[in-house]
């Protein structure tokens, strides 16, 4: 069982790298990347356990190490 | 006074502290491990800069882990003096014994140079040698000390006069110009409700001798010690 795990950092929290690779895109051509926020892709393989577990045990993981939560969100996928 | 300095895998400023402790206070330094579970008979307990875990994921959040911060948290709920410079403020924000988070430098570069910081108030064991509104210099060395806190957070810590340190220019104004990282309110520096535990993005340890230039970090520790 895999999760996959989307950290970014909330509306409204300046992203500085984020803009500078919207003025790399825009300086390359692509007038049409009018926002970039940038965030983690997190992959953990876990242990065959319920999937409802699984949910508990992900979110848990994200609040208390993976995110945080003062300036960014989180989401994930048990696939 | 029995200083204790929290060694974490990566910390680079341990020895700095330990230094300014021992040979220029004049006071007992002993280094502790990180891993260790049990610390006795300390007065302070300093949380060195440094990149601890190698700035893994986020500044300071593995080692918010690291099996020496339940003791850390049990010392400063009891009230005892806790500091925590450069990566250690990193690490008392992401453990939650200071309000807040340090996000990358908004200009995105690690900066290394002298600034002035305003001490906002000195009714404080850590700055009750200075005077308040005094301008001092010191050395900054960071890649993340943009200070942010929701609006609310942010409210309430400057009307509790939690923040005690602002980045300002040579005159003590505080700048957008004076500002190295992009930090709310040019915060440099805060403590917790209770007063007791304190995060500071500049260095006092790297200016507190006249060898180095610059003696202005030296009465932090001497306040330390005068409110003990």
């Amino acid at each position: 069982m895999i999760a996959k795990v989307y950290v970014t950092l909330k509306k409204g929290v300046l992203d500085p790298q984020g803009k500078a690779v919207q003025h790399s895109l825009e300086s390359i051509g692509y007038k049409e990347a009018e926002d970039v926020r940038i965030g983690k892709f997190i992959e953990i393989k876990l242990a065959d356990i319920p999937k409802p577990d699984a949910e508990k045990k992900v979110k848990e993981m994200c609040e208390k190490l993976l995110a945080n939560t003062v300036i960014e969100n989180y989401r994930f996928e048990i696939l | 006074m029995k200083f204790g300095i929290v060694v974490f895998p990566g910390s680079n400023c341990d020895h700095d502290c330990y230094h300014v402790v021992k040979n220029v206070l004049g006071q007992e330094a002993e280094y502790i491990w990180h891993k260790e579970t049990q610390i006795n008979g300390f007065d302070c307990l300093i949380l060195p800069g440094g990149f601890s875990y190698g700035d893994y994921l986020r500044t300071g959040a593995i080692a918010m882990f690291s099996p020496v911060m339940k003791e850390v948290k049990e010392f400063a709920d009891e009230g005892g003096l806790v500091i925590g410079i450069c990566n250690g403020f990193q690490i008392l924000v992401e453990a939650g014994l200071l309000p807040g988070v340090l996000m990358r430098n908004k200009d995105l570069k690690f900066i290394c140079e002298n600034r002035y910081i305003r001490v906002e108030s000195n009714d404080f064991p850590f700055t009750r040698l200075y005077k308040k509104g005094e301008v001092v210099r010191m050395p900054i060395a960071h890649a993340d000390g943009n200070y942010f806190a929701d609006d609310e957070t942010l409210k309430r810590i400057q009307d509790n006069g939690q923040i005690i340190f602002r980045y300002c220019d040579a005159d003590g104004n505080i700048t957008e110009n004076a500002n190295p990282n992009g930090s709310l309110l040019n915060i440099a520096g805060i403590c917790n409700e209770k007063r007791n535990v304190l995060g500071i993005m500049p260095h006092p340890e790297r200016c507190a001798e006249d060898i180095l230039g610059n003696v202005d970090g030296k009465r932090f520790f001497e306040s330390v010690l005068s409110s003990f």
